[in-house]
């Protein structure tokens, strides 16, 4: 069996904030890692390894500038067999259609897949397109906010997924993709032995010659939405301090969320 | 491909330098540089104020053929039980605006199975035209026959533009529609307008809300978006509003999905899900037992709210996994969000600062989240709580 994980090089976060004062972002320090809902990712693919080491093949590939080759190492050090970076010029700027339609070319190259595993989303974009625009494009069938994966039989999963108000359970044929959250499981920690490979290991990279992709088709030319304009959002600025003693200020919190007419209240 | 620096205009004065989250530039010569590693976010072209950066065009400047034959606005009617979900109707309310701004006609779109009566208030919310598909493949919801089905519909009708609700569903099966329509989409916006030539733009939040991106789909038809729950008011237009019903075919091959539907589970109570509730109140580490978890939960019923927790509450099992809310967890954006006995860590505000209302309750006056609040409360919780839940109790 041959499992695809999707991984994302994104800056952490945290290191994006807006300065109180000027209301402009800034950056301290320009950290990147490993997008945290890739992480769950790959370990459901461990997960599903671990229970047939001999005849489970992982292959993690991201698409992203030449240092995104850390998070294929990270991955390679946590026990995936191969690992595939997509990095061109080209590539840079594309949407989630690009992206999708460069990583669906790069499965296609990698041959037979049974299973594509996505993180839920990827914490700089946000979007949550990726999977299931990939999904389409390979013509999959696909689930998203996947908490739990079993076996019903070789070729046929039971997944459990999230909804807004509760959980479906699904049967899904393979091959299939998936996107997970992180109940999957805890991401393992690097081994030993797998990080000494990891550091052996000659990540191929693929650009848009080996995909036989043309340039009109990849990043930002081949993408459909165009920012225009990027900003601050308005923050609450007027923040209140409710002072008093306990009953007091509880008193005076209940009169204001129902003044403001909070539902229940 | 990277952001374009104009150096007649740039100064060197390095704003732009600092606000790059993945440090792709430079000051070289007096001029900023920008080198191969950026990602073409465009924070730097607001941060510069002479006008300097600005981003490459997408596309290869070409418009779909038959541009001109796309007309109109679409949302796509979510429903539940027998009910529409409300973003649907604030959805509705909101591309009205829009429709009546460009004059261009409203659709709205319901899938499903014995649907009967429910286009009605379609109608009310401001619909001039609603097509339905009533199916009993669309009785459960999979990604593959909705999307079908709905991509099938605008290939035939021709949109300009379709909107859905960023929930679970929409966030699910619209990226198929829009990979099957081969054009673009913007994920979770919060805002809607149209420009000065008619495009739509699509404002959404992006690195966990701490930025705004306003986005067109210049060379794409229909352009898409899915659109947050409750950021747009819902506003009733009429009791009874007439609109043309279009029951549509579509070709039985659609409803093929591959996926089967063995149970689909509601949860109920306090323990429902946090993503659907006008009133969410969370509880973190400062809870300090399982136990006290009863004394948010009974707010929480009190109000016909919902309980979620912070990861630190999770992690130390006082609540349930599925109440977790932030980056790993869940987002929520409900009427009142209360954080009682929360620090507030950033990774726990982006999963909730789209709230209305934010209560914090902490009795650490320093602690991060009553810097994400709008009514602070330093107090002890365990005070605090029981009086305020009198209060309730009093003007129920």
């Amino acid at each position: 069996m041959h499992i695809v994980v999707c991984v994302k090089q994104v800056p952490e976060t945290q290191n994006v904030k807006i300065d109180p004062t000027t209301n402009t972002l800034v950056r301290q320090g320009v950290a990147s890692m490993m997008n945290p809902f890739d992480r769950f990712a790959l370990e459901a693919a461990l997960r599903i390894k671990d229970m047939d080491r001999d005849n489970v093949n992982i292959t993690v590939i991201t698409m992203g500038p030449p240092q995104a080759k850390e998070v294929l190492i990270d991955a390679l050090s946590r026990g995936a067999d191969d690992a595939v970076l997509l990095s061109d010029q080209a590539f840079a700027g594309a949407d989630t259609w690009a992206t999708s339609y460069t990583l669906a070319s790069a499965i296609r190259k990698l041959g037979s897949v049974d299973l594509i595993i996505c993180g839920k989303q990827a914490i700089d974009g946000d979007t949550a397109q990726v999977g299931p625009e990939l999904a389409t494009l390979l013509d999959l069938p696909y689930a998203t906010y996947v908490s739990r994966i079993e076996f019903l039989e070789p070729r046929v999963l039971k997944i459990t997924r999230q909804t807004d108000e509760g959980t479906a359970v699904w049967k899904v044929p393979l091959p299939a993709l998936l996107t997970v959250l992180k109940d999957v499981g805890i991401p393992r920690v690097r081994s030993y032995r797998a990080t000494l490979r990891a550091r052996r290991y000659e990540v191929p990279i693929w650009g848009i010659s080996d995909l036989r992709l043309s340039k009109e088709s990849v990043g930002l030319k081949g993408s459909f939405t165009q920012v225009i304009k990027v900003f601050s959002p308005q923050r609450a600025k007027d923040r209140t301090f409710i002072e008093g003693s306990v009953s007091e200020q509880a008193a005076r919190l209940y009169e204001l969320l129902k003044k403001q007419g909070v539902p229940g209240l | 491909m990277k952001a374009l620096i104009d150096e007649n205009l740039c100064t060197g004065c390095g704003t732009c330098i600092d606000v790059c989250p993945v440090g792709a530039i430079t000051l070289s010569e007096g001029k900023a540089k920008v080198s191969d590693e950026c990602t073409l976010c465009g924070i730097c072209v607001d941060s510069c104020e002479f006008g300097a950066i600005s981003l490459p065009k997408v596309g290869t400047g070409e418009l779909p053929r038959d541009y001109e034959t796309y007309r109109g606005i679409w949302v796509y009617a979510e429903w539940r039980h027998g009910t529409i979900h409300r973003v649907s109707y604030e959805l509705l309310s909101k591309a009205r605006q829009l429709a009546d701004k460009k004059h261009v006609p409203l659709a709205s779109v319901l899938l499903g199975y014995r649907l009967n009566g429910l286009e009605r208030d379609l109608f009310n919310y401001g619909a001039d035209i609603v097509y339905v598909v009533d199916h009993p493949s669309l009785a459960y919801f999979t990604d593959e026959a909705y999307g079908n089905v709905l991509a099938y519909l605008a290939k035939e009708y021709r949109p300009e533009i379709l909107l859905a609700g960023a929930t679970s569903i929409g966030r699910s099966f619209i990226p198929r529609v829009a990979a099957l329509l081969k054009t673009g989409l913007t994920a979770d916006c919060t805002d809607l307008d149209i420009n000065e030539e008619g495009l739509l733009v699509q404002t959404r939040p992006a690195f966990g809300g701490n930025i705004m991106a306003s986005i067109l789909c210049p060379y794409g038809r229909p352009q898409m978006a899915t659109v947050r729950p409750r950021v747009m008011e819902a506003c009733r237009l009429a009791e009874t509003r007439s609109g043309v019903l279009e029951r549509v075919s579509v070709p039985e091959e659609l409803f093929k999905s591959r996926i089967e539907v063995l149970e689909e589970t509601v949860c109920e109570g306090p323990s429902a899900s946090i993503v659907e509730a006008d009133v969410v109140i969370s509880g973190g580490r400062g809870l300090g037992r399982k136990e006290n978890f009863r004394m948010l939960e009974e707010l929480a019923r009190l109000v016909n709210g919902a309980v979620g927790a912070s990861r630190g509450a999770v992690e130390s099992g006082f609540a349930d996994p599925s109440q977790q809310v932030g980056q790993t967890g869940r987002t929520v954006a409900p009427v009142l969000y209360m954080a009682v006995g929360i620090s507030g860590a950033i990774q726990h505000v982006v999963g909730m600062q789209g709230s209305r209302i934010i209560v914090a309750v902490n009795k650490d006056p320093q602690a991060p989240i009553f810097n994400v609040c709008h009514y602070g409360v330093v107090a002890d919780l365990f005070e605090f709580i029981p009086e305020f839940i009198k209060l309730v109790k009093g003007g129920c």
